[in-house]
Parts: C-alpha cells; structure tokens; sequence
C-alpha cells in the first residue's frame, strides 16, 4: 500500500472527482464530504511521502511498472515532496472552509459540480508536482487549467465570466507555449522523461530547435504564473471568482506554476545552461524586480481588498522567480520556501475576505470600519497575515525576505535589496490602510452601529479554523523557521548541483 | 568574563506578556485589571534588580531561547549596558502604572482594556530590547515596539489621532525596514554573525566604503532616536494620552532609540573602528546640529507637550553626541543620561497631564499662576527643568559635566560651543515656565485655591521629582556600572 502512496496521493483526488456528482445527485453535503476526505486522505499520504524522502531520499515510481523513459515515471524529491504536501494541506484547508462559503456565494444547483471540479483542480495541480514526465506535465496542466475556468466562471456578477473567458484565452496560450516546448524538445531529443532529457540536452545546447523549446516553456509558464507583465488575467479573476477560488488559485496554483519553472530550468535544463548560453538570468532578476515593484504600486492603488490582494500577489511572484534568477543556493532556499510561506500568508488573507463577505457582503475597503469588534477572531487572522506580508521578524515573510536579501548580497547585486525593502514598505501602506479602518477609524457618522448591518458577528467556525490556521502557521513557521527551510536549502543545493 | 546561563532576562521579558492575557480577560472589572498591570511592573522590577548584583560582580548572563534558522538565534544577554536601559524602564513602569489610573479614570478615557494590554506589551518590547545578545534579537524587539505602541498613539481614534499616529508608524518601521533592516543584511553578510562583541565585529570585515554605508545606514534606521531629520514622528506622536508620552515618548521608545544606537557603536562597530574612519566625530556633529535646531523649535511651541516633545528631541541628541565622542567621559556620560534624562523628562510629562487634567491647559501661555494652585506639580516641573538645563541639584548637571569632559578629551572646540549655546536654549524655554507659574499673578476670575490632580497622578511625579534628585546625591551605582562597559569596550579604561 505505502509502496503505491506515490500514485494514490493524486488517484484519491482524481478518482474523487466524479464520486461527488453521484454521491451529491440528492444533496451537495456528501459531495463536500468526499471532496474534504480525499484532500486530507491526499494531505497525509503527502507528508508520509515527505518523510520518505527525507529520510531514504529520492523516490522515483514506475507507472503500471513500465520503465522509464517508455513508461510514465513520479519522482519525487525534497522539492516536489515539499510542494505536494503545500497542495494537498491548502487543498483540505479550503475544503474544508468551502462548505459555508460556497453555500452563500453559489446558486445550489452548481454546489455539487464545484466540487467535482474543484477536485480535478487540485489532482491536475499535484499531478504537475508528482510527475517525472515532460508529457505529463502538459496533460496535468490542462486538466488543472480548463477546472480552473470553470471555477472562476461560476462567480455571483456576470464579470466572472469575462473573467474566466481571459484566462481561457491567455491560459490557453500558455498551455500552447509548453505543449510546443515540449514537442520541440521531443523533436531534439526523442524522450520526454525529465531525468532521461537532462542527460541528454547538454550536447545539444547550441541547437536553435531547444532554444526554441526553453523561450516556449519560460513564456508559456510566466503567463501561468502571471509573472509581470504577462499578469492580466489575473486580477479580475481572483476579483470575481468565489472567495474559494480566489485562495486556492492564490495559495497554490501559481505556486505550482513556479515549481515547474524551476524543473524546467534546473531539471530539465541545468544550471549551466541559462548561465553560459541563454542569459535568461539577468532578464528574469530585471523582470522579477519591476513585477515586485510594480505589484506592490498598483495595489496601494486599489480599493476593493481583492484586487488589492490579487497585485499583491503579483508582487509576490517576483520574489519567487527573483530568487530562481539568483542562481544561488540562498536565494533558491529564499524561494522554495516562499513558495510555501505567500500560499500561508495569501490563503489566510482571502480566506478572511471570504469570511467579511460571508458575513457583510462587502469587499470596499472602506467599509470596513469597526469590523475589528465584531469579527475580532478573523480580523486577528488577517492582521497576522498581514504583518508577515510586510516582513515583520517572527513571521514567514521576514524568512523568505532574509534568504532573497542575503542572496541578493551573496549574487553581488546589493541594489536588489533597496528593491526588497521598498516593496515591503509599499506592502505595509497598502495593509495600514486596512488595518486602521478595521481597529482604528471611527465611522464617520455618529449612529456608529448603524453603518455596517447590525449584528455582524464572527463567521462559523467551519471558516474560522482553517482562516486562523492559515495565520497561525505563519507565525509558526516563522519562529521555527528551520523546518521548512532545511528541506528548502535540500531542494536548492539539489536543484543547483 | 564570567557567563552565567540562567532564564532570568526571559522571565523578565516575558512577565508583561503574561499580564496582557490577564488583563485581556478581567476587561470588566476595571480595578483588577490595573492590579495585574502592578503586580506585573513589581515582578519585573524585581527580576531585573535580582539580576544587579550579578552584574555588578563582573558576571554576565546569558539566555538562548531558540534558534529560528541557522545563524540567527533569539537570545538574549544581561550586561552593564543592559543594565541601565533596564532599570530605567521597568522602575518607571511602576511609577506610571499608578499614573495612568488616574489619568485614564480622571479623564474618563475609552478603550481601557487595549491601552493596558498594548502598554504592556511595550515594556516586553523595552526589555526585550534591554537583554537582547544579538542585532537580530535587537530589531525584533525594536518592531514589536513600533507595533504595539501604534493603539497607543491612536487611542483617541480621531482624525487628528490617526494622521498622528500614521506618521508616527511611517517614520519608525519605514526606517527601520529601510535602512536599519539594510544594514543588518550587509552586516551578515559582511561580518558573517549578528552577535553583539565588545569591540565590534566589522572591523577587517569590508573596505572603509561598506562600513561607512553600513554605519550611515544605521543611524538613518534607527528612527527611535529621533535624530533629525527623522525627528518628525516625536512631536506628532503627541496626540496620545500623556501616561503614553510619559513612559513611551521620554522613556521606553526614545531610550530604545539610543540604546540601539549605542550598542550598535559599541559593540557592531567598536571604539577603535568609527575613530580609524573618523564617523564618530561626523555623526557628534549631526546630533549638534539636531540639539541646536530643535531646542529653537522647542521655544517656539506654545502647547507645552510639544515643547517637550522637542525638548526630548535635542536631549537625546546630547547622548548621541556623547556616544559618538567615542572617548570615556563620553560615553560615560551617554550611559548615565539613559537614566537621568528618564528621571527628568518623565517628571515634566506626568506634570503636563497633571496640569491637562486638574486645570484643563495645554499651552505654555495660560500657566501663570499656576505654581499657587499646583504647587507639587510646578515644584516637580522645576526639578524636571532644572535637570533638563543642567542645574545642580538635578541629576541632569551630572551627565552634561560628563558630556562637556568628553568634549574637551576630543578636542572639539565646535561641539563645547554648541553644548553651550543649547544649554543656554534650554533655560530659555524651561525656565519662564517656572516664573510664570510662581511669580504670574493668577489670571482674573481663576481662584489662588489649591486645586491639585488626584492623587494617583501627584504622587508619582513627586516621586520622580525626588528621584531626579537622589540621582545627583548618589549616582554610585550608575557610575559603577558606567565602568564597567567602558572596562569592556575600551579595554582596561
């Protein structure tokens, strides 16, 4: 049984996806039941896995026991383990908070298929991760991507749908990018398994045909993870999907469109390869650099907190791909493990919005005042989230900001740190505004109670938990900040050997 | 030197946090919740003093709570520097606890509960700041000070408040993130460890450059000193409660300020490494410029906490001054000050609200008289002000003597010049005070009666007020300690 974890860990969730529409025919509850199981089902053979192969190291498994390159092969190492236990633990998270907030947000007759497709979301996403298969990858990316549309499409105000219509077109264009990339490197090579294709790229380096392949894949997977400025799709559908959309898209899928950059960059290709011959690093730290600053302007701009959170997140990103561009093993540590700090940081930030909206209907930031006194729970949540998105020490984001900046310095490029900083001072105006309208502002007229509807109270603790959770680990992970950065720091020195 | 490992500083940071919990739950009942706050300020007084003979034997303690990634530990260390910092905080706590309850129950203020609980964060922070063995430990305590004394400042929650409070935040944590977060990642990177070590850890460590860079950014990032031109936050954090200015504004923030700032010197730098490049006698010059500027901005205030408040500006910049002498009368006089300037400045804010809640005045121009109606208060105001202007017998004469030694030990004619000029300042907007409020005749239709704040409030600042003397009587113990930091960074002074 443990020996087939590998596999299950993804079939659960997959197979899951059409149980809950003949389980949920009658009632949705028991599809949400099925879909919450499978994510924790998948959540634990996930940690069994990380365990694994920390301890015995790596694990590569045989599907239908053909060999590989022939057959389809899972590997999975301290970095991939890492990201599939992420997946898999935010994926039960918001499963779990679902239940309430679907229930208010979505006509009844779409709960059951939300829920189905949430499941194909969630397997495509941890099929990207498990895999060892170029092939797979692609396959897995759409399943992940067409649920996805689906999930954003179903938003309460017609702009979802617009809003799912431009992440079809352009997520369609990127899923084009990899699949062309792929194709061109099976072309060049004659193999699609990743560990077959790093030991036989090198000597084709100089081929304009792989050329073409890595310009595919880092185009086509930048606009998966809305790297600036191939962003667009991204505000509007974090804006108008439900709030569980919104968290789970945050918290992990561009989280997994980072993890199969950096395969393809250091797996795929190696190392040396965007060094010596294409130069890709000193555009990607330029990039990612005007993506932090960019991200981080255009948010203090907004007043709706989803947008706010949604260029947030863009923000974000460049600290991601600015520590793979790095090229070393401080940075990558930086960025592996902000991979799982911002999905802690930003699950627990939509998560809460999706309680005010639960409760209040409302997104205005300005409205949100005296909202600290009666939600004191949630708005302690996004409170902590918020700190550790400025970078404040004992939380996640003071970790990741550390690993980046000692990187930065440990490169020889001391003026990425003024750009660092910089952002996380943008990152504390953009969440002071909120946070003095939910503690501090008075209302502005005198019927102070009156303004927002009477007798808001704290949401139910289905949504509560996992919120505060959310926030918790922040701070968890940034007082004991070694353990996820020991198995960063293994994923990095692997990735850059 | 001797190291003892024992949890005592730990106890002592923590104790207050503890008392948040507590006071947190017995929101209701008004008279328990103060009581937490005392008894809280009493155990951690105790703590710190348990910790004196220790010290004074030479000894240090040191305390690893944990290690959050590899190279950078929470830790904490107790050593003679500490020791003034400590003190000065915790005894003071005390002293405004019983302040603040009758301050906040006079002026009937809402949102109790919160100020309690933020209060005693704060002082874990000041503690925390106090004991810390590392830069690392130093800025998460110097953040967590930042954080929880925003509620304070804010507390009035209007828009005036808020504004306030807004660039009360922007100047502390922009800077501190900024620069003072810069500098501790080129410090790492540079000198490979953040530990504080008598006689620095830079030295040989970067070109002259770097160390520069790093050492500007520091005195930039730490905006606690209110060194211009990052003073602005001072007076606008006004706007609090004066129980918040009082401990806050001229004790625990504004001392942390320098505190940091002194450490930094001392023990990231060294003695020796700021002489070689000639940055101590640069940054004395800045403090010389901020003490003259904002001693004339100090005189033009009429509202008589921002008087204070830029009283409090150019006063700290005396011991920036003094550090930056680098020579032993120098710093001695910076680390006895931490103490004494505490003493004084806190006197004239508990007076200020004294004068706020029994007479309802704020501003300068309407205290004639007023030394007949408030004759404790005005007879603390005068002590607090002579202290400030350097008259014997308030302590304050002691650390200016010691400033002006240190000036002549450096033979920087410029700087004598300025002390003096400023001392000069200083008589000029403290004194009149004191002449209007017992030489004025008391305005018409105001009665010559006494009418004194409560109790709650006089106390303490009369208290204070003897203290500022004592301090000159017996300054022993600040002197015992003074040599023995200057034994550690100076070696063998």
């Amino acid at each position: 049984m443990i020996a087939h974890f590998p596999i299950l860990v993804i079939v659960v969730v997959l197979l899951a996806a059409p149980i809950v529409p003949l389980v949920g025919r009658k009632n949705w509850v028991f599809g949400w039941y099925v879909a919450t199981g499978a994510t924790l089902l998948s959540f634990l053979m996930s940690l069994s896995l990380l365990n694994t192969v920390l301890t015995d190291g790596r694990i590569s498994y045989w599907l239908g026991n053909w060999e590989p390159p022939f057959g389809i092969e899972y590997v999975y190492d301290p970095l991939n383990a890492f990201v599939l236990v992420l997946v898999s633990f935010l994926a039960f998270m918001v499963a779990v908070y679902a239940r309430k907030s679907l229930e208010a947000e979505l006509q009844p007759d779409r709960l059951t298929p939300f829920y189905s497709m949430y499941m194909l979301f969630v397997a495509g996403l941890m099929g990207m991760v498990a895999t060892g298969d170029l092939f797979n990858v692609y396959v897995f990316l759409e399943i992940t991507s067409l649920a996805g549309y689906c999930l954003i499409a179903v938003g309460q105000k017609r702009e979802a749908l617009m809003a799912s219509f431009t992440y079809l077109i352009l997520g369609t264009i990127a899923a084009t990018f990899v699949l062309l990339g792929i194709g061109y490197l099976y072309m060049a090579t004659g193999t699609l398994n990743m560990a077959d294709l790093a030991q036989r790229l090198p000597d084709l380096y100089q081929s304009k045909v792989v050329l073409t392949a890595f310009a595919f894949f880092t185009v086509g997977l930048s606009i998966k993870i809305a790297l600036f400025p191939l962003h667009n799709w991204l505000p509007n559908a974090y804006t108008y999907a439900p709030s569980v959309t919104s968290t789970i898209m945050a918290a992990t899928a561009t989280k997994v469109g980072a993890y199969a950059l950096i395969r393809v960059m250091f797996t795929v290709f190696q190392p040396d390869f965007e060094v010596t011959v294409v130069h890709v690093t000193q555009v990607l730290i330029f990039v990612s650099s005007v993506a932090i600053l960019a991200g981080s302007i255009i948010a203090v701009a907004q007043t709706d907190i989803r947008k706010m959170l949604a260029y947030s997140s863009i923000g974000q990103i460049g600290y991601i791909t600015l520590g793979i561009a790095l090229m070393n093993e401080i940075a990558m540590t930086g960025s592996v493990v902000h991979i799982l700090n911002h999905a802690l940081m930003k699950g627990s930030l939509f998560l809460v919005v999706g309680a005010i909206v639960y409760k209040t209907g409302i997104t205005h930031i300005n409205d949100f005042i005296g909202l600290g006194k009666k939600m004191p729970v949630t708005m302690a949540a996004f409170t902590i989230a918020a700190l550790s998105m400025i970078g404040v020490p004992l939380t996640v984001g003071f970790v990741s900001k550390w690993y980046l900046a000692i990187g930065s310095l440990d490169a020889g490029m001391w003026y990425l740190i003024p750009v660092i900083l910089l952002s996380s001072l943008l990152t504390a105006v953009y969440f002071w505004r909120v946070i003095d309208n939910i503690y501090f502002k008075k209302p502005e007229k005198e019927n102070a109670d009156e303004q927002t509807p009477p007798g808001i109270s704290e949401a139910p603790a289905l949504m509560l938990v996992p919120t505060f959770a959310l926030a918790a680990l922040c701070v968890v992970f940034g007082i004991f900040a070694s353990v996820p950065v020991s198995i960063a720091e293994k994923a990095a020195v692997m990735l850059l050997r | 030197m001797d190291i003892i490992i024992s949890a005592s500083p730990l106890y002592a940071v923590l104790v207050s946090l503890l008392a948040v919990v507590l006071i947190g739950v017995s929101g209701k009942n008004p008279n328990l919740r103060e009581s937490w706050t005392i008894v809280a300020a009493l155990i951690k007084f105790s703590i710190v003093v348990s910790m004196l003979p220790k010290i004074l034997d030479g000894k240090i303690i040191e305390y690893t709570v944990f290690t959050m990634m590899p190279g950078l530990d929470l830790a904490l260390r107790v050593d003679p520097l500490s020791m003034f910092f400590a003190l000065t905080a915790s005894l003071l706590w005390i002293i405004t606890a019983f302040y603040c309850i009758g301050y906040m129950r006079a002026g009937k203020e809402k949102n109790q509960t919160r100020f309690y609980m933020c209060f005693a964060v704060a002082l874990s922070g000041a503690l925390g700041i106090a004991f810390s063995a590392n830069l690392f430990t130093l800025f998460v305590f110097y953040e967590i000070l930042t954080l929880c004394t925003y509620p304070l400042v804010v507390h009035k929650q209007t828009p005036e408040a808020v504004r306030g409070a807004r660039r009360y935040l922007t100047y502390l944590l922009g800077t501190s993130i900024a620069f003072q977060l810069s500098a501790i990642f080129l410090t790492y990177f540079y000198a490979g460890t953040l530990e504080f070590t008598a006689g620095g850890i830079l030295a040989g460590s970067a070109s002259n450059t770097v160390i520069t860079i790093i050492f500007v950014l520091f005195v930039m990032g730490i905006g606690k000193t209110a060194i211009m031109p990052f003073h602005a936050w001072l007076p606008a954090a006004m706007v609090a409660p004066t129980p918040v200015s009082a401990l806050l504004h001229a004790v625990a923030v504004v001392k942390a300020g320098v505190f940091t700032l002194i450490k930094v010197i001392l023990y990231v730098f060294g003695v020796d490494l700021l002489q070689e490049l000639g940055l101590g006698v640069a940054l004395a010059y800045v403090a010389a410029f901020t003490i003259i500027v904002a001693s004339i901005m100090a005189l033009r205030q009429d509202n008589l906490k921002l008087r204070l408040a830029y009283s409090t500006v150019g006063q700290l910049s005396y011991i920036i001054m003094a550090v930056a002498l680098l020579t032993p009368s120098g710093i001695t006089s910076a680390l006895i000050a931490v103490m004494i300037h505490a003493f004084g400045k806190i006197t004239l804010f508990f007076t200020a609200g004294a004068i706020y809640i029994a007479a309802h005045k704020t501003k300068v121009s309407e205290l004639d008289g007023i030394g007949k109606q408030m004759p404790f208060t005005m007879f603390a105001f005068t002590v607090g002000a002579l202290s400030m202007v350097a008259v014997p017998p308030a302590a304050g004469f002691i650390s200016k003597w010691y400033l002006l030694l240190g000036a002549f030990e450096a033979h920087q004619l410029v700087l004598i010049g300025a002390i003096v000029v400023s001392t000069l300042l200083n008589a000029a907007y403290y004194l009149p005070i004191v002449y209007a409020a017992f030489f004025k005749p008391v305005p018409l239709g105001e009665g010559t009666e006494m009418h004194e704040a409560p109790a709650l409030m006089v106390a303490p600042l009369v208290f204070t007020a003897i203290g500022t003397l004592v301090l000159f009587l017996w300054p022993t113990l600040l002197f015992d300690l003074a040599k023995l930091v200057l034994a550690s960074v100076m070696g063998g002074y």
